[in-house]
């Protein structure tokens, strides 16, 4: 079997995989729905302002909330596997379409993110590593540390008072400024002003955890015996540890940063809240303050979705860097 | 005391243990030093530090600052322990029956962790926390609910790698109970890896619990920390105090348990012993 058709097998196994887990994921929606207080009707009812309880038990003969709760989880699957997330009455939108409108701001965000924070992180654990306690590894040590222990919130909060208010470099809040009207580059440079202390903010916590991972996993390739070998053969230090080394003390970092995916998307709630900017994030926190809870609902189901996806690609890059990963 | 020497030789693990002692004396004294309500509104508004009688200045509506400090320590500090003792109960007792009994069992835990260390951790808090009502047990059972797989997953491994030695084979023999074999002869085994992953889960879990507050989800009877910089980012730009030094507190503990975490990892741990 060459490669590509094996390559493909892989491809699909791991798609298959990921089935159930979506599906867990819908029924764990359902679940939670039903453990809120109140249903969609009394929303409605709320929303209205009155409602006779004949109307209501109407309202919910249409909606099948008086069906038996297997029915009810059956229309449920059904309609998130086919994207109907529901409808926000407070937007007066269907959430499909409020959650994929905001899903762009969070992935710029978060690829922002994750590059810096992988990329710094690797190069900040190699240098630490390479200067093992001297005062380069240890001043690397403590800021690894402190970042690590720092709410992202009251990192961001502290950006704006420095950064912002007294010295006036960055904006506090949003994504563009839309009231200057830029086009073209000129665009790309305002949002990228605008996109620099969030991506700081989100990306110091995985920074930190990335150089610590970084110079633990050198530190433990160094000691490998096919080091030795290198070294036996009279190999240079800077080509073992910039070739030898290197390349495998990535691999963990890598591995950590796919399963982190998650964990970004929490994080970016926080910070879409303090920046103000416009993502999945920042929709979360306004559906937390008007009580949307299907829009919620739907945040959480596009993110876990986006997860299920990112692994996938991260397993799929994975196993394109590391030949030893058994594909087949 | 042999524990105590090898805890001590990481010189920053005794400096984390230092701070968390005066975490701690600050919590268990807070109704000392500041017997009031620390939601009561005590003075003038907005005084930055030092300015009427306030040591950290007081926030938009005449709170004390460093009073919210103190009893924000004993909520930060309890919703920690409690969160990670639920989590660690449960994640113990589900990891060690898949480890022990395998086959399907194991399967199905370990499926079930897999799901759950797929969904994003913080937001599924959230939905827990707004569909139950912040309270302190709600934050709890969140924070304990996205933690618990990775201890399961933890003594899962533990479990699995001691089944089949000699001295559980042994037991069997004598005619043990498989809860007797597990409780009393393969946890005490494991327990080291479970109490450093257990202080570690504190930390984080202070962590989740100062996120939640400062979103507005912290249970609206105690003061927290979160709940403080949440309530003073609005006037960021006039009383910067307000939020500062709520965050330096949560920055101080979060770090002090990280570093003990370390040590306990140093000190229990003889084969990772000497590396880093």
């Amino acid at each position: 079997m060459s490669l590509a058709t094996r390559r493909a097998r892989y491809v699909l196994r791991r798609l298959l995989q990921a089935v159930p887990v979506v599906l867990a994921i819908v029924v764990v929606n359902f679940f939670l729905l039903q453990l809120a207080e109140g249903d969609a009707v009394d929303v409605l009812a709320g929303e209205a302002g009155s409602a006779t309880p004949e109307y209501m038990a109407q309202l919910r003969e249409k909606f099948g909330l008086d069906q038996p709760l297997i029915v009810q989880l059956a229309v449920y699957v059904k309609n998130m596997l086919t994207f109907d997330l529901g409808y926000s009455f407070r937007h007066d939108m269907p959430v499909a379409q409020l959650v994929l409108d905001r899903l762009l701001p969070t992935l710029l965000l978060m690829v922002c993110t994750i590059l810096i924070a992988v990329g710094l992180g690797i190069v900040l654990g190699l240098l630490a590593a390479s200067g093992l306690n001297t005062w380069r590894d240890n001043l690397i040590s403590v800021f690894a540390l402190v970042s690590y222990a720092t709410p992202l919130f009251w990192v961001g909060l502290m950006m704006i008072v420095v950064f912002s208010l007294r010295l006036g470099w960055f904006p506090t809040s949003g994504m563009e400024n839309f009231a200057a009207f830029h086009e073209g580059w000129d665009r790309v440079v305002d949002i990228a002003h605008h996109l620099v202390m969030p991506v700081i903010t989100l990306s110091l916590f995985y920074l930190a955890l990335y150089t610590r991972l970084m110079r633990a996993s050198m530190l433990e390739q160094a000691g490998m015996d096919y080091v030795t070998t290198a070294r036996a053969k009279g190999l240079t230090e800077r080509r073992i540890v910039f070739v030898h080394i290197l390349r495998n003390a990535m691999l963990p970092v890598l591995t950590m940063a796919g399963v982190q995916v998650g964990a970004l998307i929490g994080g970016s709630v926080i910070v879409e809240s303090v920046f103000a900017w416009p993502g999945l994030g920042m929709l979360a926190f306004e559906a937390l303050f008007a009580r949307d809870l299907n829009l919620l609902l739907g945040i959480f189901l596009l993110s876990a979705l986006l997860v299920v996806a990112i692994n996938l690609v991260v397993d799929l890059l994975y196993s394109l860097l590391d030949p030893r990963i058994e594909v087949g | 005391m042999r524990f105590w020497t090898l805890f001590a030789r990481n010189r920053s693990a005794v400096f984390g243990l230092a701070i968390l002692a005066a975490v701690i004396a600050l919590a268990a004294s807070a109704s000392l030093f500041f017997p009031d309500d620390p939601f009561r509104l005590v003075g003038q508004s907005m005084s930055p530090p030092g300015a009427n009688g306030f040591l950290l200045g007081s926030d938009t509506l005449g709170r004390d600052v460093a009073a919210g400090i103190a009893h924000g320590a004993r909520v930060s500090l309890l919703i920690g322990l409690l969160a990670t003792t639920v989590a660690v109960a449960f994640g113990v007792v589900l990891g060690g029956i898949a480890g022990y009994f395998g086959g399907f069992v194991d399967d199905l835990v370990m499926r079930v962790t897999e799901m759950f260390q797929t969904i994003p951790s913080f937001l599924f808090a959230i939905l827990l926390v707004a569909i139950l009502k912040p309270s302190i047990s709600s934050i709890v059972i969140a924070i304990a609910v996205v933690s618990w797989p990775a201890v399961a997953r933890l003594v899962r491994g533990e479990f699995a790698s001691m089944r089949n030695r000699e001295f559980v084979q042994a037991c069997h023999v004598v005619g043990m109970g498989d809860a007797r074999i597990m409780l009393r002869e393969i946890l005490p085994n494991c327990l080291s890896p479970i109490i450093v992953t257990a202080s570690l889960m504190v930390a984080t879990a202070i962590l989740i619990e100062s996120g939640l507050a400062f979103l507005g989800l912290g249970d609206p009877n105690v003061m927290s920390w979160g709940f403080q910089i949440g309530a003073g980012r609005t006037v960021l730009r006039s009383a910067w105090w307000v939020c500062t030094f709520p965050g330096i507190a949560i920055l101080l503990t979060v770090l002090a348990i990280n570093l003990v975490g370390e040590g306990l990892n140093d000190a229990l741990n003889p084969r990772l012993r000497g590396r880093t």
